[in-house]
């Protein structure tokens, strides 16, 4: 049985981690594989859980074969002890001592017990969470996450309402909206606040990816046999009802997202499920000092070279904290970062399979450029904030707040906004509203993301323990 | 040709990938039976029957129930057996178990 010291630790079990750790354990190295879920596949493969019996889990999914076969090899591992699957394990930050990186994890029936584990090498996987910009009525239940919508139905099996409109931008949306659909849910309008054709300006890319243009045009016809409206360069700008949706208003957009008055028209519905494309979870990374650059998207994203390295020795990353991407992507990247790892431990020449995949991951990446910028936020989406709308849902920040501390009170940037108006502090440390503060803040385009030093709540006995075992 | 999967009324998430769960059990919620299947968050079985808020925010009391659905958003904090600030989208329901609307940060002013 491999100990709480690996030759490498990956941090989550998506398709990234998942191919790193299977592929590490390939070549012999012991792999400590750290996951807050209880089960491996991430979000993307998130599956119903066991007690629901679900016969057939493939349904809500594309690409599950892929996903059974990693699984069997993580099974295989794990029971040869290459490879330790930690589940349930939420790493709130990570260090380095001496030459090993450390993790330090909550995990435990309340997940309040404190673990640390070392490793030589690290490979942060941590994946995305959905990009959210505010808009007035967002904060009224009924309104979910475009992602959570899909999440909450791929391991519980529900529906946020019975008719549900699709919202915000981004080509998870397609996928959202027929799950639904597919799942029982009536989908009036998919709303997208940019549109297609943009894609078309770069037949280049388009034609070195068809599994994308194929993917696109199984989700149209798909939607369309479901009676789903498409409406592009479109977006929610109110929402109806007082206790929870009733509708919702979806206003023209011009160019620039600025909202064209007087093209309202109500939809009606019992849920809205919205989202504007996916930002990286950088918070392990940043918190070691791996340095980020701005991606097409708009986000902060990690700096990686050919080989998926972070710029911190000893820590590589892979799947969406280099770029949001998909997929496929994602797991050419975990394997192209194990190998990396294989041959920083092992030396010797590097496999023909290394060549191949930098070639994908080139081809894939110049997908996701063009991707996160058709759907990059337009400047003029603030506009359809209303004063009293809510930034910040958590220390319930209204854009009009954060309007005064940046007109009047001189904050220049989202630091000092969020100092003065609280926007970002509470419970979920600016995950939600982050993106969006730091547009109504200001244009510092290229200010590094906010560093957290604890990646979730962490109880003080914890971290008064981790501290002393640090000293130690 | 008009497909019949569209008219299908019993178009379900539980029929579409073929679930055949286990006994449901009951818990409460502001004391009403509420049922689940096993395995479902309790923020899953709360949907299922339709309940979409089970918080009111600190400053203007609104209602607010999962949004993100992944546990990263912190907006589906409710009280559970006496216990508050528990994400429901997290949390398994569980035979017997209270759950309550928490009010503000769940602890009494």
């Amino acid at each position: 049985m491999p100990s709480d010291h690996g030759d490498v630790a990956v941090v989550g079990a998506g398709p990234a981690g998942l191919a790193a750790a299977v592929t590490a354990a390939d070549a012999g190295l012991d792999v400590l594989l750290v996951d807050a879920a209880d089960a491996p596949g991430g979000q993307y493969y998130r599956a119903p859980a066991p007690g629901l019996g679900a016969i057939r889990p493939e349904a809500l999914h594309h690409g599950w074969s892929t996903f059974t076969a990693l699984t069997a090899r993580l099974a295989r591992h794990r029971d040869a002890g290459r490879l330790r699957h930690l589940t349930g394990h939420q790493v709130w930050a990570a260090t380095r001592t001496g030459d090993d990186r450390v993790l330090h994890a909550l995990t435990g029936p309340d997940g309040r017990e404190g673990v640390t584990l070392r490793a030589r090498r690290l490979v942060l996987a941590t994946g995305a969470v959905e990009r959210q910009l505010p808009f007035p009525g967002w904060t009224l239940p009924g309104v979910v996450g475009a992602a959570g919508a899909q999440a909450m139905l791929k391991s519980g099996l529900v529906l946020p309402g019975r008719r549900v409109v699709v919202a915000g931008s981004g080509p998870l949306l397609q996928a959202v909206a027929l799950t639904l659909a597919r799942a029982g849910a009536q989908v009036p309008a998919l709303v997208e606040a940019a549109g297609y054709r943009a894609y078309g300006r770069a037949p280049l890319i388009l034609a070195a990816n068809p599994d994308r243009l194929a993917e696109g045009a199984r989700h149209r016809a798909g939607l369309a046999r479901f009676g789903v409206r498409m409406l592009t360069h479109r977006a929610v700008t109110a929402v109806h009802g007082t206790q929870r949706v009733e509708g919702v208003t979806v206003s023209r957009l011009d160019r620039a997202w600025r909202p064209v008055p007087g093209t309202g028209r109500r939809i009606d519905c019992d849920a809205l499920a919205v989202g504007h494309g996916l930002v990286p979870q950088l918070d392990l990374a940043l918190g070691l000092g791996c340095a980020t650059r701005t991606d097409a998207d708009g986000s902060a994203v990690l700096r990686l070279d050919e080989d998926l390295r972070t710029t911190v020795p000893g820590v590589w990353a892979a799947g969406e904290t280099g770029g949001i991407g998909g997929v496929r992507l994602a797991l050419a990247e975990g394997e192209s970062a194990a190998l990396s790892v294989i041959a920083d431990a092992r030396g010797g020449r590097a496999p023909a399979r290394v060549a191949a995949l930098r070639r994908h991951r080139r081809r894939m990446r110049g997908f996701a450029a063009l991707m996160g910028a058709v759907h990059r936020p337009g400047p003029g989406w603030p506009e359809w904030l209303a004063p009293d709308t809510e930034v910040c849902r958590c220390e319930e920040v209204t854009a009009g707040a954060i309007r005064t501390a940046v007109d009047e009170l001189g904050a220049g940037d989202s630091r000092t906004a969020k100092l003065l108006t609280r926007a970002g502090m509470g419970w979920c440390q600016g995950r939600t509203c982050g993106f969006a503060v730091r547009t109504l803040a200001g244009p510092a385009a290229d200010t590094p993301p906010d560093r957290r030093p604890l990646a979730c709540p962490v109880p003080l006995s914890t971290l008064a323990r981790a501290v002393r075992s640090e000293d130690a | 040709m008009r497909r019949v999967r569209r008219r299908d009324p019993a178009r379900t998430p539980a029929a579409l990938a073929g679930a055949e769960p286990g006994p449901g059990f009951e818990f409460t919620f502001d004391g009403h039976p509420v049922r689940a299947l096993p395995g479902q968050s309790i923020a899953a079985a709360l949907w299922a029957a339709s309940v979409l808020s089970w918080r009111t925010t600190r400053v203007g009391s609104r209602p607010r129930g999962a949004f993100c659905g992944i546990g990263s958003c912190f907006e589906c904090l409710a009280m559970v057996n006496g216990r508050p600030n528990l994400r429901a989208c997290l949390l398994p329901a569980r035979p017997g178990d209270a759950v309550t609307t928490q009010e503000g940060n769940g602890h009494a002013v």
